[in-house]
């Protein structure tokens, strides 16, 4: 079954709720190898996003990740925001006009979203960023297109991926983003975009999970 | 967390509310988004230069916009870069038909959201220049790393190229002055103590008593190494010996020598690293022919400094010089 538009939001609100929730804990990761905004930062960028909803709620899905992406790039800032805001809008690309995601929309979306940030950031697999539980997450669902799983099977493998990629950059040296400053002293942590990211497709497996 | 403020949230939004009350002779606020202007902008057939970055890092870079210095500066959230609509608000208001350049601290989190507002703008047909600055020679220069950080060069390099601007050198020529700039100061900084940013509510590291931090930036992250505390003659040689190692600088280089306090470090303090620095500049045979002491780039109430050395010419020096007329530095008038 497809996840409808109204599911899309309420994944999008949802994950406000959990960035509410973890605030604190992603500052904490970030007052590690970072420089402790990266909580504030992405709390800032929901609540903007949570306050546009409203307006948007009656249109297709590929207006809504727009909608999101341009809400987080003009209210995050950090790396962060052009990171998240470009997500959601190239994955948006891949949504115009739809009322509801198909496993493979989603998979495209994701797919297109990932590019995207890899495109701006330049983070390799391994540099310890987001794209560490990102990657992964795309890896599992497109070896589930084939399988004969469920959406929520899927989407449960992919969050369990991203889970995996996000404990994977604890013993990783940082290359990229402001970790990378710390040299040697950044092993050992775990990389708050990553867990943040990771928190994204854990919290849509939740919310769709009867599909 | 014991600070004067009223609520973490509303640190930046009141500050700006502050300067507007203080120097009204000087800038105009615009709000959502935010940016500070020069109360004249835009300054027609001059060169406009903007730059930004996180709050917290006071008077960097609001303190810094006024005659002979920035046309506007973008504040983000304490330590956090500001968002490109600021950035493109900001430059649209104050191009004065010559053009555009934005003065980049090279961070991640600053360089995306510059680039994005650049080439919005030069979308809407605005001749936008960016300059990255990185001077910080605590971080190695690598394919694996962000590259160096921007931090005390960017206030030199915001008054040279201020002053330059004034003389209505076209951006071409501006934006390749900030690049040699750019090429010819290092910096590097070093923590006695942690910062509590608002929002967190606690410092960011614990440092022991007994302890400090060589290699910071300026945004309260630990440093490359932590080391048992020291006197202020060794930290001084500690740093003076990294940078100057960097450039190389020669024997013989006249420099700008820059004794930056983090923020909560006293002038007192500052003075006594400043009279090592120059003690060790002379012994290299560098002859500082101009001085900057004072918190101008801070960590919000950090304790520790930064030295920043530049090799400075007869036009660097003549550019210094120049009357500067801001709230975080003022000369000449
Ligand atoms: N080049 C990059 N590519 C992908 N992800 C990155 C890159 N640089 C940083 N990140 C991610 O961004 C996260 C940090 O986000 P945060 O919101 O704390 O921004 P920031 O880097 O502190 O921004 P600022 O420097 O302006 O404060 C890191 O944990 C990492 O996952
Ligand atoms: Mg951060």
């Amino acid at each position: 079954m497809a996840v409808t538009r109204d599911e899309v939001i309420s994944w999008i609100k949802a994950y406000g709720q959990v960035i509410t929730e973890n605030k604190d804990y992603l500052t904490d990761l970030d007052s590690a190898i970072g420089d402790a905004d990266h909580g504030a930062n992405m709390h800032r960028g929901f609540l903007a996003v949570l306050a546009k909803l409203p307006a948007v709620e009656d249109k297709d899905i590929g207006t809504i990740f727009k909608t999101v992406g341009m809400a987080l790039i003009s209210t995050v800032g950090g790396a962060a925001g052009p990171l998240y805001g470009t997500f959601f809008i190239q994955a948006g690309t891949k949504l115009n006009g739809k009322m509801d995601l198909t496993l493979a929309d989603w998979t495209a979306a994701l797919d297109a979203g990932i590019t995207g940030v890899v495109n701006i950031g330049k983070a390799n697999v391994g540099d310890k960023t987001m794209v560490d539980a990102l990657t992964p997450a795309i890896q599992a669902l497109n070896g589930a297109t084939g399988q004969e799983l469920s959406m929520s099977d899927a989407l449960k493998k992919s969050a369990k991926a991203a889970e995996e990629g996000m404990k994977g950059t604890i013993p990783l040296l940082a290359h990229k983003g402001r970790a990378s400053y710390l040299g040697e002293r950044s092993i050992g942590h775990q990389d708050p975009g990553a867990t943040s990211s990771f928190l994204l497709l854990d919290t849509a497996a939740n919310v769709w999970v009867n599909n | 967390m014991k600070k004067l403020i009223n609520k973490p949230e509303d640190v930046v939004l009141e500050e700006l509310k502050g300067i507007e009350k203080a120097h009204p002779d000087l800038v105009k606020i615009h709000y959502a988004p935010d940016y500070i202007i020069r109360a004249d902008a835009p300054v027609k057939g001059k060169v406009a230069l903007i730059s930004g970055g996180g709050s917290g890092h006071e008077p960097m870079h609001g303190g810094f916009v006024g005659m002979g210095m920035l046309d506007a500066a973008c504040p983000g959230a304490v330590f956090t870069s500001p968002t490109p609509d600021q950035m493109l608000e900001a430059t649209k208001a104050v191009d004065g038909g010559a053009g555009v350049l934005h003065i980049v601290k090279n961070y991640t989190g600053d360089v995306m959201n510059f680039q994005m507002a650049a080439d919005m703008a030069k979308e809407e047909g605005i001749d936008v220049e960016a300059v990255v600055v990185d001077d910080d020679v605590a971080v190695k220069d690598s394919l694996w790393t962000a590259g160096r950080r921007g931090v005390g060069l960017t206030v030199l390099m915001e008054k040279l190229v201020g002053a330059a601007a004034e003389e209505k050198r076209p951006l071409k020529e501006i934006a390749n002055l900030a690049r040699k700039i750019n090429g010819q100061g290092r910096s590097m900084g070093m923590a006695l103590t942690s910062c509590t940013t608002p929002s967190a509510g606690k410092p960011t590291f614990d440092l022991p008593e007994d302890e400090m931090e060589i290699g910071v930036g300026i945004h309260g992250e630990p440093g490359r190494t932590r080391t048992k505390l020291q006197t202020a003659d060794q930290i001084t040689e500690t740093l003076m010996k990294a940078i100057v190692d960097d450039l190389p600088f020669m024997s013989g280089d006249k420099v700008l020598l820059f004794v930056n306090g983090m923020g909560g470090t006293p002038l007192i303090e500052l003075y006594i690293v400043y009279r090592k620095a120059v003690e060790i500049a002379e012994k290299a045979g560098l002859k500082v022919v101009r001085n900057l002491i004072g918190p101008y780039i801070t960590s919000l109430e950090m304790a520790g400094t930064s030295i920043t050395l530049l090799k400075m010419d007869d036009d660097l020096i003549k550019l210094w010089d120049a009357p500067v007329k801001t709230a975080g530095m003022r000369w000449g008038i």
